[in-house]
């Protein structure tokens, strides 16, 4: 079991208050990832959750009860932490001993979950070793084989896969995700990455200085933003925003289309321009086109090989069904 | 940072140091205060009741005084000044590829582990003595007259025996941070084309600044405080008397008490205008 | 990447960093050496550097002369336990000053180190007294508990500095894993500040051993340390060169064998993390 809920917690430092009155709920087994640029009170959150930092006011319940001042050790929480935080003065089977054996567990048991956990993550040859001696992945899924054995009630991650290097981050994601799958705990994941967000989470909470900017499941929020700071912050490359006379066009004060919902054509289109640094990925073309009179760059995802180059001139058309429209607060327009 | 409960444990941790030391710090300084304000000897009558600040005046206006400040400030500015420069030409020295650094580094801070009496006394006698010191043998040597060190020239004597004291310390932090030196800020230096010299004066001298800000701070410290040296060589004769040992002479030699209690109060005034000034500079390099 | 340097460059730096050491170290390779010779032969004009008649004589007579083992013993347990006491008080503080930062922090520490600025003469007497009274004065006890007040500052310094190297994740981490605090210190937070607690011990040692202003002030015959044991040769016997080099080679030898085995890890906790 494992459901959390955050009712009307707010955390200040000092007189800073990093955040604001806030309501969320997270249900037993769900994967959530909080998921904002660095400052916006993500880690803050996970923090107040993991109880090692106190909330200024509100309430925390896990699985119904109150656990607002309960100690971090109390709450049957794990954590993997950025830094990994092993402890390096011990082996590999030592740091993931270390939580049973505060919880006062047999040997016997904890040597059967060590076992299950270090052929789940292959760690069985690494048991011996002292973290100084792993590559930065092995030492991840130490973290994660630490916060294993505890069977918690839920897992946070804080950022954890920022130290590793992009072939391996993909790989710790896909690891991370089956984890998820097989034992079907609630896991709370904080990230910076919107791309992590996207591929593992069931929901996401954006979040920007402290206030949820949205909360739905990856697709709602690629879909349907609620406002001009999620529909930039999801999806890569980012959205172009139009203002002024285009967009009022569409009866907004914004509209906004992502780079893969623009068609480039050759001979005629509503929109026209220049292209500027062509980004061939073969499976894609990004193009940075210039000079639209729209904005000062529109971005275009093209699919497959396109032979365009710089300062070719392209025409574009936009799917006007998939547009966002966003009035003057920056709001979605029905 | 961290929980309510945490913070409550670490005041509560924190509690016998600070006490502590409040209680080193408060106690005898109220005495020293009390004193200050009585005529107390204690080998002639003991406690002769209250004088007011007659003490304090003594203090300032004997002859012995200005002299003292002076003597100093001149002991530890010139060491300090001795030690730094040194030290950056030595960590510099020791910091290019050589054989056996690893010894000679075990050479040059040998010094440090000395106690105060015993290099004070082998300077003293093994070296300065005007008659069988090694120095009064290199001086014949070359044909000139022995000096009599420790009574011609006390005070640069002293400033050389202290100085040997601690030129290892400044020397090995230093070292320490010009090995941390970024060699591809020097490199990227040399290809904009700059000269050794410049080299050392916009890059490597600024990286010393927080190990430098660091060995003045220490060894002011200490220095304020020199006694052995100066107890051991020349008894404070020769105008090596700090305002230390002035007061030392006041209480322990005249045994009078009140005044070299006022005399107290004056040099922790002393060293209080030091350390708030110190204070500025370390803290601030400290904190990035 | 350091390039290669000519091996006249080398034998250059070689030449001049040995000379230097040697001119640095002299005083002590000197007073060793005259402590092997007979008096005669340690004031000759010229000066004998190697080639004398090596002789032990003068240590047999320091020795009978005064209590030698008495005086070691004494700094010993002064320098130690002093040292010992620092300790116990330091770590709790350093802890939570380094993993509970306030907002005085700084602060405190601070005030700390600008206690030890105070000038020690400036309090004698009313120490002197206090210890009369208390029945401290020429004490080992006294001595151990002055020594360890006036490096607690240093000693709370060094420890904070390597405290905070610690990283606070991994506390965090075992407070997650469901450690108490205590569980907290013994687990993970000792043992990862062995070395950091071990380099603090040993300048802690170095300057209790050689601290000459209370233990010349504060000791008279029972409670004497080397330092006044050496202090006796200040005149005349002074003049005996070769007994004061053997009194000498042995108030210093203990210490100087330590410092040389602990040099590298004295330098990072003497510079109180300022420099890395």
């Amino acid at each position: 079991m494992g459901q959390i809920q955050l009712n009307q917690v707010t955390k200040s430092f000092g007189s800073v208050e990093v955040i604001p009155p806030l309501d969320l709920t997270i249900e037993d087994g769900e994967f959530c990832v909080f998921v904002g640029p660095s400052g916006c009170g993500k880690s803050t959150l996970l923090r107040l959750i993991a109880g090692l930092e106190d909330v200024s006011s509100g309430m925390i319940s896990i699985d119904g009860a109150d656990a607002t001042q309960t100690p971090p050790a109390k709450r049957g929480l794990a954590m993997v932490f950025q830094s990994y935080a092993l402890y390096p003065h011990m082996s590999v089977r030592k740091n993931i001993a270390f939580p049973m054996k505060m919880a006062g567990i047999d040997q016997a048991e904890q040597n059967r979950r060590i076992d299950a956990a270090a052929k789940a993550l292959n760690l069985t040859d690494y048991l011996d070793r002292r973290p100084g001696q792993l590559s930065g992945g092995q030492r991840q899924r130490v973290a994660i084989g630490r916060a294993i054995v505890r069977e918690p009630a839920a897992f946070l991650f804080d950022e954890p896969l920022s130290n590793l290097d992009a072939a391996l981050r993909v790989g710790m994601r896909l690891e991370i995700s089956e984890l998820h799958e097989r034992l079907a705990t609630t896991m709370i994941y904080v990230t910076h990455d919107q791309v992590e967000a996207m591929t593992m989470a069931d929901k996401i909470v954006v979040l920007r200085a402290g206030v949820i900017e949205q909360v739905g499941s990856p697709l709602d929020l690629y879909n349907r933003p609620d406002n001009l700071f999620v529909a930039g912050f999801i999806g890569s490359p980012k959205m172009n925003f139009i203002e002024g006379p285009e967009a009022a066009k569409y009866g907004a004060h914004t509209i906004g289309i992502r780079p893969e919902h623009i068609d480039v054509t050759d001979a005629s289109g509503p929109w026209s321009g220049k292209v500027g640094v062509a980004e061939h990925l073969g499976s894609d073309t990004f193009l940075h086109v210039h000079d639209t009179g729209l904005a000062e760059t529109i971005t275009v995802r093209a699919p497959g090989e396109v032979q365009l180059h710089y300062g070719d001139a392209i025409h574009m058309s936009p799917r006007a069904e998939l547009m966002h429209r966003f009035d003057a607060n920056g709001l979605r327009m029905a | 940072m961290a929980t309510q409960h945490s913070r409550s444990a670490a005041r509560l941790m924190m509690a016998p140091a600070v006490v502590l030391l409040l209680g080193w710090m408060l106690v005898p300084l109220t005495m020293t205060l009390y004193f200050s304000f009585k005529r107390y000897l204690p080998l002639r009558g003991g406690d002769l009741g209250w004088v007011g600040f007659e003490n304090y005046t003594r203090f300032v206006t004997s002859s012995a005084f200005w002299p003292s400040i002076q003597t100093t400030l001149l002991i530890v500015g010139g060491v300090l000044v001795i030690t730094v420069v040194l030290g950056v030409l030595l960590a510099i020295l020791l910091n290019q590829p050589m054989w056996g650094q690893g010894v000679v580094r075990i050479l040059v801070i040998a010094p440090f582990f000395v106690m105060p009496t015993v290099s004070a006394l082998v300077w003293k006698n093994m070296f300065m003595d005007p008659n069988y010191g090694l120095l009064a043998h290199l001086w014949k040597f070359f044909g000139a007259a022995p000096v009599e060190w420790l009574s011609q020239a006390s005070l640069p004597s002293i400033i050389l025996i202290v100085s040997w004291q601690w030129l290892p310390f400044a020397t090995l932090i230093l070292l320490t941070a010009i090995q941390s030196l970024d060699g591809e800020q020097l490199e990227a230096a040399e290809m904009d084309g700059a000269p050794a010299y410049k080299r050392f004066g916009y890059i490597t001298l600024p990286h010393l600044g927080r190990a430098i800000t660091v060995v003045i701070l220490i060894q002011t410290i200490f220095l304020l405080s020199i006694f052995a040296e100066i107890f051991v060589t020349t008894g404070g004769a020769f105008g090596t008397k700090t305002l230390s040992y002035l007061i030392f002479q006041r209480v322990l030699e005249s045994q009078n008490v009140g005044l070299g209690s006022a005399g107290g109060v004056y040099a922790i005034i002393l060293a209080n205008i030091v350390a708030i000034f110190l204070m500025r500079i370390v803290g601030k390099n400290l904190d990035a | 990447m350091a390039r290669a340097v000519t091996p006249q460059r080398k034998a250059i730096n070689t030449a001049a960093a040995w000379a230097v050491g040697l001119l640095i170290f002299f005083p002590i390779l000197w007073t060793i050496l005259t402590s092997f010779k007979t008096e005669a032969t340690a004031i000759a004009d010229p000066p004998v550097f190697l080639a004398f008649d090596w002789t032990l004589e003068n240590y047999g007579v320091v020795m009978e002369r005064s209590n030698y083992g008495r005086f070691l013993w004494n700094s010993i347990i002064i320098a130690g336990g002093s040292t010992l006491l620092g300790i116990i008080i330091a770590v709790p503080a350093a802890w939570s000053m380094a993993f509970v930062p306030s907002k005085r922090t700084k602060d405190i520490l601070m005030w700390m180190l600008s206690t030890k600025m105070l000038p020690a003469v400036g309090v004698l007497y009313p120490i002197y007294l206090l210890f009369i009274k208390m029945g401290l004065l020429d004490t080992k006890f006294g001595l151990v508990i002055v020594l360890m007040l006036i490096n607690l500052p240093i000693i709370v310094w060094m420890l904070y500095t390597y405290f905070k190297e610690i990283p606070g994740e991994i506390l965090e981490a075992a407070r997650m894993d469901g450690a108490s605090l205590k569980e907290e210190v013994i687990h993970i937070l000792t043992p990862m500040a062995v070395p950091g607690i071990a380099s603090t011990i040993l300048l802690n040692v170095i300057l209790a051993w050689n601290e000459a202003f209370w233990t010349l002030n504060l000791t008279a015959a029972k409670a004497a340390p080397l330092t006044a044991f050496i202090a006796s040769y200040s005149s005349p016997e002074g003049l005996f060169y070769a007994k004061l080099s053997a009194a000498s080679t042995m108030a210093i030898a203990p210490i100087l064998i330590l410092g040389w085995f602990s040099q590298k890890q004295l330098v990072s906790g003497l510079t109180f993390g300022a420099v890395k």
